[in-house]
């Protein structure tokens, strides 16, 4: 996601995935907060484990480059998504960019709050800004995912 | 990548900052919804300087504006600003612009920063008028303090009295304790307040004298980003957007800054199209079902037939929807008619609608 493309371009180029974020990566808040129990992924979101079952989110670096988050849109609730498949997208007002799975399951459900307010992932990305439970379908997958320093060393953190 | 002469107050202030016409830019500070929002209710500053200013001089002056834009700028009178635009020969637009009469001899343009180069080439390739063009974009700072309370804080720093100069009119005075500042009655926002034109030596110090005297207003800088759905809510045209090379003033509604009145560039093309009718035309658009519209979507009809295309779109933070211009078939250019815009292979209802779509509110 360029941001300067929510000015000129195509909409090709402002729907690209969060890994482009890192172009603003000198720009971190130190302030920012990345839970010691959670995975990570270069794409910017968050997994929660708990058995074979799992919370998803994105980051709060994630939610600061977007701004501010007006429509999480998620159809995919009963699919199976594959690992980096695309299982939504999230809209902020200038800005859209894709979502995708940590890792292989089935999509459970979508966070019901989102749909009225939002602005959750904004305030609270890590708990009632989730976005989706899923069932995971490959554990081996799990090993892939980073650790809080590997995650924090990715956004130069 | 250019910067402005305010670069170092922005980064300071924790800008998030973008490429922006090759310039380095601050697209939000404290938040896209928040600064719209204090803009819309109070006030907020922009650095603008990214902007292109153009002098034209001398007894040709007049002519060649003339001849290159499309409103009538021998209307105008010093001290009165034109919104007006450069057609090309194909039917498109080069660019849109400001024009200020300072006097019988002496106009600004002000221009976009994109096409600064292009517009600079294409003034002077028809220049045989013997104007002279000065290019002031590199020395000229343009800070735009905009919101409902913008004059009461800019009253502070200037004898001149801001309440008479009516919109779309300048004067030049002084500000900050500086002469020959122009302060411009204009704006991008639709939420009043004016535009200050300096050398770039002064801005930091304008800049600092206006967010201290609106402390008690509450201003606050505020990024590229709220400009954009500021101008969208007026649904004013952003050039590379809603109007490019390829789309003509008629089309974009922009038949009230294309006076017949004179010749210019293409008018014989243009005042066919104004009387036989255009194909196409630009609408604003309000989606009904839930969905963001943005730059480059697919406008189609119930079936899926491509109609159009989205030229600019966004969650409107005055308005609590999300809202959008496009061009459509001229069939369905009139509000009330019933569109779909294609986002990620589904249509999403909407409906064309009037614009502006934000009023701001009686005081």
């Amino acid at each position: 996601m360029t941001i300067g493309s929510m000015f000129q371009g195509n909409s090709k180029k402002s729907q690209s995935n969060l890994l482009v974020l890192f172009i603003f990566a000198d720009l971190i808040n130190k302030t920012m907060n990345f839970p010691e129990e959670l995975k990570y992924t270069k794409d910017h979101e968050w997994i929660r484990v708990n058995g074979n079952e799992a919370t998803v989110g994105i980051t709060d670096f994630a939610q600061g480059e977007l701004g501010d988050i007006v429509f999480i849109d998620i159809n995919t609730v009963g699919q199976e998504v594959a690992h980096e498949g695309l299982f939504g997208t999230v809209e902020a007002v200038k800005t859209v960019s894709d979502l995708f799975m940590p890792v292989s399951g089935k999509v459970l459900e979508i966070n019901p709050k989102l749909e009225a307010n939002p602005e959750l992932v904004n305030n609270d990305p890590y708990g009632d800004g989730w976005m989706i439970k899923l069932t995971i379908t490959n554990e081996a997958e799990l090993s892939n995912l980073l650790s809080v320093e590997d995650y924090k060393k990715e956004i130069g953190h | 990548m250019k910067q402005t002469a305010l670069v170092d107050k922005h980064i300071a202030l924790g800008a998030k900052m973008v490429e922006f016409a090759g310039y380095n830019m601050p697209v939000s500070y404290t938040g896209l919804n928040d600064e719209h929002h204090t803009v819309r209710n109070n006030a907020g500053i922009f650095d603008v300087s990214h902007m292109g200013e153009f002098y034209i001089t001398g007894k040709g002056a007049l002519p060649l504006i003339q001849k290159v834009t499309s409103n009538d700028a021998s209307v105008l009178t010093p001290g009165k600003v034109q919104y007006s635009c450069l057609p090309n020969n194909d039917g498109g637009i080069v660019d849109d612009l400001l024009v200020y009469k300072i006097n019988d001899e002496k106009y600004l343009l002000v221009v976009n920063a994109s096409n600064m180069e292009k517009d600079w080439n294409w003034i002077a390739s028809h220049n045989d008028t013997g104007a002279v063009m000065t290019n002031a974009s590199e020395e000229t700072s343009l800070l735009a303090v905009q919101g409902p309370k913008a004059t009461a804080i800019l009253q502070k720093l200037t004898p001149v009295d801001l309440n008479s100069i009516p919109y779309y009119n300048f004067t030049i005075g002084k500000f900050c304790g500086v002469d020959d500042v122009i302060i411009s009655c204009t704006g991008y926002t639709g939420a009043g307040g004016f535009e200050i034109y300096c050398k770039n030596e002064d801005a930091g110090k304008f800049w600092d004298a206006i967010l201290e005297a609106g402390k008690e207003e509450g201003i606050k800088p505020a990024g590229l980003g709220c400009r954009d759905t500021l101008r969208l809510e007026m649904a004013f045209c952003l050039y590379g957007n809603d109007i490019d090379d390829t789309t003509s003033p008629i089309e974009a509604g922009l038949g009230w800054i294309t006076k017949f009145t004179k010749e210019f560039t293409n008018s014989k093309v243009l005042l066919e199209q104004k009387q036989k009718g255009v194909s196409r035309k630009l609408v604003g658009f309000r989606m009904i079902e839930k969905g963001i519209p943005r730059h480059g979507y697919e406008i189609t009809d119930a079936h899926g037939n491509i109609e159009g295309v989205v030229t600019s779109g966004t969650q409107a933070p005055s308005l609590q929807m999300a809202i959008g211009m496009g061009y459509v078939k001229t069939e369905l250019s009139k509000p009330g008619s019933e569109i779909y815009i294609k986002i990620r292979d589904k249509l999403i209802k909407a409906i064309v609608v009037k614009t502006p779509f934000y009023t701001q509110p009686a005081k």
